[in-house]
C-alpha cells in the first residue's frame, strides 16, 4: 500500500512537471494561467497544490527547462511569462514518449486505451 | 480596497531568509498569483473580508516554505544563519556587505575620535613627508629634462688628475667634433656677463655665448622669432641674441615686435632674433637670460677677443654638450672619446690622467644630488614606518578592547575571513583618511621645499605635482593600510568566545602585548638610525663652518663688473681702469684695503691651465701641473685677509713692462717643490710667454667650496694680463648699503655706462655654498625630530596601557609592601629595557647603512662614536621622560581600589 502511495507521489509530480512543459510549448504563459489551466483540462481530476506550483516553476527554471520573463502589456501590471526551452522541449519529448510507452504497455496488459 | 498581497506574501517568506532582491521578485510572482485568486472567489459573490480569509486560507503557506526552501537554496541550516553572511557563502563578497562592512568601520572610526584623530595625524605626517619628498624625487630624478630626446643628450668634460669635470679649450673642443663617430653633433657654451645700457640703467646680464647648434641640439624651438641657425655661427657672422621670456618681460615688456630690434649689450649693437619659452633652462640649469651666438664657430674668450679663437688649445673655457647617434651607447661614446683623448696626449702632451669623459646631461645635472635625495627618501620612509608600527600598536590595544566583539561576532556565525575583513577594512579606511590629510601636509610641505630649495636643487622649479606622485600616495596608504592591518587581525582570527567573556578584557592580551613591545623596540631602532643620521650631518656642517677658508669673510664687500665694452678691448685700457679704480676706491673713507681680482672665494674658478716649469722636461707628466689661474692688484690678499708664507705679496711696481711674477699658493708649492724653496723659481703656462718668477707663496684659499681639498692656484698680476671680469673686494667695517653707493659714485665717475652687479657681502656668499648641505641637514632634522616624536609616543603608549594592564598586579605588589618607589622603577625598567634593545638594534643598523649616508659627510666617519653615543643618550633621555608618566600613574595606584577593580 505504501509502496503504491509513493508510486502515486511519482507519477502525480513527474506528469506535473510534463503538464507545465506541455502548457507552455506553444506559447509563454504566467502562473496563474498555468494553475487554471490545469485544472480546467484535467478536470479537477489532475489537482494539485498550487503552493508548490511555484517552487516547481523555480526548480525548471533552475534545471534550464523553462524560462521566466517579466514581461509587461500595456494597461496591465507586468507578468512573469514563462517559456519552454530547448532543454524543456527535450524532456518533454522523452516523457511523452515514456508515458506512451507505459500506456501501451498497460494497454497491452490490461487493455486500457488511454485514447 | 484590495488586501496587501504583496506584504501579507512577505511576511510568510521572512523565515526563509531568501537573498532580497530574489524575494522581491518571489514575492511580486506569488502576490500576482494570490490577487487573480481573490479577485475570481469574489466574482463567486463573497464579500471581500470572507475573499481574502478563503484566498489566504487556501493557499498551504506550509507547503510553499517547504518547496521553496528546497528549491532554493539546499542548505538545510540556512535560516539559523544571518542574511548577510549567507549572501557571502554563496556568492563572495557582494557589493551589499562591503558597504555593510563599510559603514560599520566608519561608525567604529566615529565612535572613537581620539583614536581616529591620533591614528590619521600620525600616518598624515609619515605620508605627507613621503609624498613632498616623492614629489622632489619624481620631478629632479625620474622625469626626463624638457628637452627632445633627452636620454640622448650628454655633458663631455675633460678629465685632469683632480678633477674629472674640466673645460675644453676652442682646439680640443674642434679636435672631438670632427673625430667622433659616436654624436650627431657637440655644442660649446661659455658662461658670460653682459652689460646691457640704451634702456635705463646699465645693468649686467648673465648669460652664454653658444654654439649655433646649441639649440638645435637640445631640440628646443624659439617661443617667438627664431633660434640659432648654422649660419649664425659662421666666422664673422654678426652678433645676434636669443633671449628667455623673463628678460624679455621685463626689457621689452612682452613686446609682441621686439623680434628684429636691437640690444646694446657691451656698447655693441646686437639683434634680438628669438624668445624662448617661460622656464626654459639651459643645461647649465642658471638663470640666463641671453645666449649668443659666436663670431666664429666656437664661443669666443671674450666679448671683444680677435676672432682667431679657434687656435686656443691652452686655455680651457668651453662647456661641451653632445646628442649621441641613435643606438650608440654611453660606453661606446666613452671608449670612442677615450681614443679621441689618447691620439690628443700624442699630439700635445698634457699632464698624466688627462682625458675626457662623457656622462648623461640627466645625471650631469641631477646626479650630484641623487644621493641626497634618496637618503632623505630613506629617511622619511623610515618616519613612515615609526608611523606604522605606532598606529600599529594603538590597532593592537584597541583590537584587545574589542577582542569580545569579535568573539561574539564569530560565535554569531561570521567566519574568520569576514572578521579579518572587517578589521582591514577599518586599517584600510584609517591609512585613506591619513593618506587624504598627508596628500594635504605633503602639499604644503612642498610648497616649503620648493621655496627654500629652489636654488639649491636642480629642476626644483619644474616642480609639479603630477599623476605619479598621486599613484604613490595612494600605493603607500594601502600598503600602510595593510602593515598596520595585518598585525591586529592575527590574534583576532580565532576568538575563544568562552575566554573572551570570562576573563573580561583580558583575552588573548599577552601575545598582543608581546607584539606591541616588539614595535616599540622597532621604533626605537627606526628612530635611532635617522637621529643618527640627523646627527652625523649636524657634525659634519659644524665641521664645515670651522673649515678655515684662507681668508676673512667678516666685513667684506664683493661684487662684479665687466669691461667687455669697446672701449675696454685693448688690454692697456682695462689696466688703466683697474688702476683708477684701485686708486678711488682705496680713497673712500672708512674702507680699509682693496683687492681687485677675476674670481670670488667660494664661488668657483672658471679658468684653469697648465703651468710649466723651467728645466724641466715638458714632455715628463710629472711636470705638468694643472692649476687654478687668478690675476689680482696688488692689495688682493690684504683684503681677503690671506695669508702670506713665503716671499712677498705683489706690489704696484710689478707692472706692465716689469719683469714678470707670480704668487703660488701653498698646495702648488708642495706639489712641485716638495722638498725645495719655491721663491726663485721659474714658471709660465702659456708657451709663447717669457718665464716668470715666482716671488710669494699664500696660504690655501678655499675658491670652490669648503668642503673640496685645495688644489693647486697660480696668481699674476693684473697688470701683466689684464682680464674683462672683475672680482672688486672690499674690506671695511661701514654699513653694506653706505658703502656701495659711495663705490657706485666712484665707479660711474670713472665709467658711466658700466653697472656693478653681484653685490654680496662675503659672509652671505660663504652661506650660499653651504645652503644645499643647510637645506639637506634642516629636512632631515625635521624627519628625525618626527621619528623621535613618535617614538616617544609609541613609549608612552605601551607603558600606560601596560599600567593600566597591571593595575591589579601592581595593586599586589603594593599591598604585599612595595613602596611607590619600587613600582615607578618596574615600570621605568620595563620602558628601559625595550629602549635599550632598540638602541642596540638601532645601532648595528646604522653601522650596517653608514656607507649611504658616507656620502653627504664631510670631515666626520659615519661610524664617529661620539654621534652614537650622544645620540643615543639622547634618545634614552626623552624615552625616560616617556616612561616617567605611566611610572608615577603607576605609583599612584591604590591597592585597595586595585584589587576591588576586577
Amino acid at each position: 500500500m505504501e509502496a503504491l502511495a509513493m508510486l502515486d507521489k511519482e507519477v502525480k509530480r513527474g506528469s506535473t512537471e510534463m503538464l507545465i512543459l506541455a502548457l507552455v510549448e506553444d506559447r509563454a504563459r504566467h502562473g496563474y494561467e498555468i494553475a487554471k489551466l490545469i485544472e480546467q483540462r484535467s478536470d479537477g481530476v489532475l489537482q494539485f497544490h498550487v503552493a508548490s506550483l511555484y517552487p516547481l516553476l523555480y526548480r525548471m527554471e533552475k534545471r534550464g527547462l523553462i524560462k521566466g520573463t517579466w514581461i509587461e502589456k500595456t494597461g496591465q501590471r507586468r507578468r512573469r511569462f514563462y517559456k519552454l526551452m530547448p532543454a524543456g522541449k527535450k524532456v518533454l519529448n522523452e516523457q511523452r514518449q515514456t508515458w506512451s510507452d507505459f500506456f501501451t504497455a498497460l494497454d497491452r496488459v490490461a487493455k486500457i486505451n488511454p485514447a | 480596497m484590495n488586501p496587501n498581497w504583496k506584504k501579507i506574501a512577505r511576511e510568510h517568506l521572512a523565515v526563509l531568509r531568501l537573498p532580497p532582491e530574489r524575494e522581491i521578485e518571489i514575492v511580486e510572482e506569488l502576490a500576482l498569483h494570490l490577487e487573480a485568486a481573490y479577485d475570481e472567489v469574489l466574482t463567486e459573490g463573497l464579500s471581500e473580508t470572507e475573499a481574502e480569509a478563503r484566498t489566504v486560507q487556501t493557499y498551504d503557506w506550509r507547503l510553499l516554505e517547504c518547496e521553496l526552501s528546497r528549491a532554493e537554496q539546499p542548505l538545510a541550516a540556512r535560516a539559523l544563519q544571518p542574511s548577510l553572511e549567507l549572501i557571502e557563502r554563496k556568492g563572495g563578497m557582494r557589493m551589499e556587505s562591503f558597504i555593510h562592512d563599510l559603514r560599520f568601520g566608519v561608525r567604529m572610526l566615529v565612535k572613537n575620535p581620539g583614536f581616529t584623530w591620533i591614528a590619521v595625524l600620525t600616518l598624515a605626517l609619515g605620508i605627507g613627508a613621503n609624498t613632498a619628498i616623492f614629489s622632489v624625487v619624481n620631478t629632479v630624478l625620474l622625469r626626463p629634462l624638457p628637452y627632445k630626446d633627452a636620454e640622448q643628450l650628454l655633458a663631455v668634460w675633460e678629465v685632469q688628475t683632480k678633477s674629472n669635470q674640466s673645460l675644453f679649450s676652442p682646439a680640443e673642443f674642434l679636435d672631438y667634433q670632427t673625430q667622433n663617430q659616436s654624436f650627431t653633433d657637440l655644442a660649446a657654451y661659455r658662461f658670460m656677463p653682459f652689460t646691457l645700457t640704451g634702456q635705463g640703467e646699465p645693468k649686467q646680464v648673465d648669460g652664454m655665448i653658444v654654439s649655433a647648434n646649441f639649440f638645435s641640439l637640445l631640440g628646443v624651438p624659439a617661443e617667438r622669432g627664431r633660434i640659432l641657425q648654422m649660419d649664425d655661427g659662421r666666422a664673422g657672422a654678426t652678433r645676434v641674441a636669443v633671449i628667455s621670456h623673463d628678460f624679455w618681460q621685463q626689457q621689452f615688456g612682452s613686446d609682441p615686435n621686439a623680434v628684429g630690434k636691437a640690444l646694446t649689450l657691451n656698447g655693441e649693437p646686437v639683434t634680438l632674433i628669438g624668445v624662448m619659452r617661460r622656464g626654459f633652462q639651459d643645461p647649465s640649469q642658471s638663470e640666463r637670460q641671453i645666449w649668443l651666438n659666436p663670431r666664429n664657430v666656437v664661443p669666443d674668450w671674450s666679448f671683444n677677443s680677435p676672432v682667431d679663437v679657434l687656435s686656443i688649445r691652452e686655455t680651457a673655457f668651453l662647456r661641451v654638450i653632445a646628442r649621441l647617434k641613435p643606438n650608440v651607447t654611453l660606453q661606446q661614446a666613452q671608449t670612442d672619446v677615450d681614443a679621441i683623448a689618447a691620439r690628443l696626449q700624442q699630439q700635445y702632451p698634457r699632464p698624466a690622467g688627462h682625458g675626457a669623459r662623457v656622462v648623461s646631461l640627466h645625471e650631469q645635472t641631477v646626479g650630484t644630488v641623487r644621493p641626497t635625495l634618496l637618503i632623505l627618501l630613506g629617511a622619511v620612509s623610515l618616519v613612515l614606518l615609526i608611523a606604522c608600527a605606532n598606529v600599529t600598536s594603538l590597532m593592537l590595544s584597541r583590537a584587545t578592547e574589542r577582542y569580545k566583539e569579535m568573539a561574539i561576532r564569530s560565535a554569531l556565525g561570521a567566519s574568520r575571513w569576514r572578521i579579518v575583513r572587517q578589521l582591514l577594512l577599518e586599517s584600510l579606511l584609517l591609512a585613506f583618511l591619513g593618506g587624504v590629510v598627508g596628500l594635504i601636509f605633503g602639499y604644503w610641505s612642498l610648497q616649503l621645499i620648493v621655496a627654500w630649495g629652489v636654488s639649491e636643487i636642480p629642476r626644483l622649479s619644474e616642480m609639479r605635482l603630477d599623476y605619479r606622485v598621486f599613484i604613490f600616495t595612494l600605493v603607500v596608504s594601502v600598503l600602510t593600510g595593510l602593515v598596520f592591518g595585518l598585525a591586529p587581525t592575527l590574534g583576532a582570527v580565532k576568538p575563544d568566545l568562552t575566554s573572551a567573556l570570562k576573563e573580561g578584557s583580558r583575552g588573548a592580551t599577552d601575545g598582543r602585548n608581546r607584539l606591541r613591545q616588539t614595535l616599540v623596540i622597532a621604533e626605537v631602532a627606526l628612530a635611532l638610525v635617522v637621529l643618527i643620521g640627523a646627527g652625523l650631518l649636524l657634525s659634519s656642517f659644524s665641521r664645515l663652518l670651522a673649515v678655515k677658508p684662507g681668508f676673512n669673510p667678516q666685513h667684506l664687500l664683493t661684487m662684479r663688473i665687466g669691461l667687455n665694452s669697446q672701449q675696454y678691448s685693448k688690454s692697456a685700457d682695462k689696466k688703466r681702469f683697474v688702476r683708477e679704480l684701485n686708486a678711488r676706491l682705496e680713497t673712500i673713507p672708512g674702507v680699509e684695503s682693496v683687492g681687485i681680482g677675476d674670481d670670488l672665494p667660494i664661488a668657483g674658478t672658471d679658468s684653469s691651465t697648465t703651468l710649466k716649469v723651467q728645466d724641466q722636461p715638458a714632455t715628463s707628466a710629472d711636470a705638468l701641473v694643472s692649476v687654478g689661474l687668478h690675476v689680482i692688484s696688488p692689495h688682493y690678499f690684504d683684503a681677503l685677509g690671506t695669508r702670506l708664507l713665503k716671499g712677498r705679496f705683489f706690489t704696484e711696481r710689478d707692472g706692465p713692462d716689469a719683469p714678470s711674477v707670480f704668487i703660488i699658493n701653498e698646495t702648488l708649492a708642495h706639489r712641485v717643490w716638495p722638498n725645495e724653496d719655491p721663491l726663485g723659481k721659474r714658471i709660465r703656462y702659456n708657451n709663447a710667454d717669457p718665464w716668470g718668477e715666482v716671488v710669494g707663496v699664500v696660504e690655501d684659499v678655499k675658491f670652490d667650496g669648503l668642503h673640496l681639498a685645495s688644489t693647486p692656484h697660480l696668481f699674476e698680476p693684473y697688470q701683466q694680463n689684464a682680464w674683462s671680469f672683475l672680482v672688486v673686494t672690499i674690506r671695511s667695517p661701514l654699513d653694506q648699503n653706505t658703502l656701495l653707493a659711495a663705490v657706485q659714485r666712484e665707479v660711474k665717475t670713472l665709467d658711466p655706462n658700466l653697472p656693478v652687479s653681484s653685490v654680496r657681502m662675503m659672509e652671505d656668499v660663504v652661506a650660499q655654498s653651504l645652503a644645499t648641505r643647510r637645506f639637506v641637514l634642516l629636512l632631515f632634522g625635521l624627519f628625525a625630530g618626527l621619528a623621535l616624536l613618535l617614538a616617544t609616543v609609541g613609549i608612552y603608549g605601551v607603558l600606560t596601557a601596560s599600567v593600566s594592564q597591571r593595575t591589579r598586579e601592581l595593586g599586589i605588589r603594593m599591598a604585599l609592601g612595595a613602596t611607590a618607589r619600587d613600582v615607578g622603577r618596574l615600570i621605568v625598567r620595563q620602558g628601559l629595557k625595550l629602549v635599550l634593545s632598540g638602541i642596540v638594534i638601532g645601532v648595528v643598523s646604522a653601522l650596517a647603512l653608514q656607507r649611504v649616508i658616507g656620502k653627504l659627510l664631510f670631515g666626520i666617519s659615519p661610524t664617529d662614536p661620539l654621534t652614537f653615543t650622544v645620540i643615543a643618550f639622547l634618545l634614552i633621555g626623552v624615552a625616560l621622560l616617556a616612561c616617567w608618566i605611566p611610572a608615577r600613574r603607576a605609583t599612584k595606584v591604590d591597592p585597595l581600589t586595585a584589587l576591588r577593580s576586577e
